[in-house]
């Protein structure tokens, strides 16, 4: 694999760009794994990446039923934060966070992040409150958090209406200045590319159509491609993890939602950073490209089809309007969905299951992206100790049972 | 957009609509015997199916009443309305012979 530098661009240039190589290999599955991930979205791949660079496990395919990246990490609205409320999850995210400032230069792959911050919008005094409170939280576990006025946001964000006559007036909000975007496809072309060169067999078009357990201990998974034997299996397949769960036999706290986006016509720069409203459930940032991204709550009944429907698209279009009235000559180029696995406390299952061998990574639900590094590392490490690392503890699946449920509704910032 | 057939107003948009998750759903008699493990498969778990899902709905912007649905979760065709407290015919069909048909 070619390493990407200036050097290795000026020579290809030379050449009109016509040697270079395939960033990752496509092999045929091996009979046998040390470890098998299912699902090639971001958490697989970095995963896989992890076991192989920091972990010492290099026998290891990610097996992957359509394209890599093809699922939600293709399809998100790209935040990268750290706000959350509860220590547990805080921790765990801004463990993501940083991992994600030293990614580009640790995968030699540029993932485009932006730190242009991540606005919350307060629209009365109740909402400025409970901003304070969140914020104060932040500030207290070591995590950047500054309360601004209209004044600050309307400088940051001429575009936004703070007006008095506003449909939602805005009274206020905070900002996580660290917090930003990052490019999707680039976090799992990049993990892929990693993975690939450290020896991961990267496997498209395999889909995995059951899970074999001799006794209570994993043996392998059934695919299109065959059977192959691994004594370690995990599985981060985002919307599918019900799936996945009943062919190991058993279910989870989880309801697949579709999660909708859409862009509009690129623009000249006009905001900066990331903007969200729970109030009115928009949330609204501007690709490097210059179109207007667009996100909102999730579709409201359980679906696998990957398509969102119109109420909803409806809803986040009027949102975003009754923030940005200038957005309404803006023509929508692409609209999608992506369907999420939505947990009761919105909080991942990430660690061991009661069988033997096989690790879940799911429930990521609307904010699985930020989570891909720390996912993909703490999972690793959980799968070659087969002991939970010390961030995912709190997450792990007996916490249902145990009641110690990590209710992080709110920081999702959009209804769902 | 799914119009829906509420049993007492007829066609309606699904924006009338609340779905009200998974139907069948039967609290366990003796909460007190059961394990942590049971209680909070009762509270917490869901069938979340790929394919045919039997689930209540309410007209809350019309009758207010609930019913139940079978739907398919991937094409969301609305295979069968029924009533609260009863189960899904579909029709005399086996569910597999109903699966096949809504899926070709
Ligand atoms: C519209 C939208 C906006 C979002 N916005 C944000 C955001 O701004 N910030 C954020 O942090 N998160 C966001 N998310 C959530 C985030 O995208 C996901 O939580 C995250 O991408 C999950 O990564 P993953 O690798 O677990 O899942 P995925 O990327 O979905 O990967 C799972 C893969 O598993 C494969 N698979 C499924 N079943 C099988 C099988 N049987 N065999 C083999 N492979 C299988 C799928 O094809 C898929 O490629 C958003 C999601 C959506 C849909
Ligand atoms: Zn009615």
């Amino acid at each position: 694999m070619d390493k990407f530098s200036l050097l290795q661009l000026a020579k290809h240039s030379l050449k009109g760009h016509k040697n270079w190589s395939p960033q990752w290999r496509s092999p045929e599955p091996k009979k046998t794994y040390d470890v098998v991930i299912v699902g090639g979205g971001g958490q697989g791949l970095a995963t896989a990446y992890y076991l192989a660079s920091k972990y010492g496990v290099k026998n290891v395919a990610v097996l992957e039923k359509g394209w890599i990246g093809g699922g939600n990490t293709g399809r998100n609205t790209t935040v990268v934060r750290s706000n959350y409320f509860y220590p547990e999850s805080t921790n765990f995210f801004d463990h993501s966070l940083k991992l994600y400032e030293n990614l580009s230069s640790e995968l030699n792959y540029n993932v485009m992040l932006s730190q242009g911050g991540m606005t919350v919008l307060a629209h009365s005094r109740h909402d400025m409150e409970m901003l304070e409170r969140w914020s104060n939280s932040l500030q207290l576990q070591g995590v950047d958090a500054e309360m601004l006025s209209c004044a600050e946001i309307e400088k940051q964000n001429p575009l936004l209406d703070i007006s008095k006559n506003a449909r939602f007036p805005i009274w206020g909000g905070y900002i996580q200045r660290r917090g930003g975007v990052a490019r999707h496809d680039a976090v799992a072309w990049g993990y892929a590319r990693a993975a690939d060169s450290l020896g991961v067999d990267i496997i498209q078009n395999c889909e995995v159509t059951d899970i074999q357990i001799s006794g209570n201990s994993v043996s392998g998974v059934s695919t299109n491609q065959g059977f192959i034997r691994a004594d370690k299996v995990a599985f981060a397949v985002a919307g599918h993890t019900s799936v996945l769960a009943e062919m190991a036999g058993f279910s989870v706290p989880i309801v697949s939602q579709p999660l909708q986006a859409m862009v509009s016509e690129p623009i000249k720069p006009c905001l900066e950073g990331v903007v969200v409203s729970p109030l009115v459930h928009a949330y609204v940032s501007q690709s490097d490209r210059g179109e207007i991204l667009i996100g909102g709550g999730a579709d409201r009944y359980p679906s696998y089809g990957q398509r969102g429907n119109l109420p909803v698209l409806e809803e986040t279009v009027t949102a975003t309007l009754g923030l940005y009235p200038s957005f309404s000559r803006l023509k929508l180029m692409r609209q999608w969905a992506g369907i999420v696995d939505i947990t009761p406390d919105s909080s991942p299952i990430i660690g061991k299951t009661s069988v033997t061998g096989l690790y879940i990574s799911g429930g990521w639900g609307t904010g699985g992206f930020k989570a891909i590094p720390a996912g993909g590392d703490t999972l690793a490490y959980t799968i070659a100790h087969d002991q939970p690392h010390e961030l995912i503890k709190p997450f792990s699946i007996d916490r249902f049972a145990k009641g110690s449920l990590i209710d992080e509704g709110a920081a999702a910032g959009v209804a769902h | 957009m799914l119009r829906i057939n509420c049993p007492f107003c007829g066609i309606r948009d699904e924006e009338e609509f609340d779905c009200g998750g998974e139907a069948h759903v039967t609290r366990p008699e003796n909460p007190a015997n059961l394990s942590d493990d049971e209680w909070s498969h009762y509270l917490f778990n869901k069938v979340n199916t790929k394919g045919i899902l039997l689930e209540r709905w309410r007209h809350t912007y019309g009758c207010r009443q609930w019913f139940n649905m079978a739907r398919h979760t991937v094409s969301h065709e609305i295979i069968e309305i029924y009533p609260m407290g009863s189960f899904p015919s579909f029709n005399g069909m086996n569910v597999e012979n109903v699966v096949k048909e809504v899926e070709a």
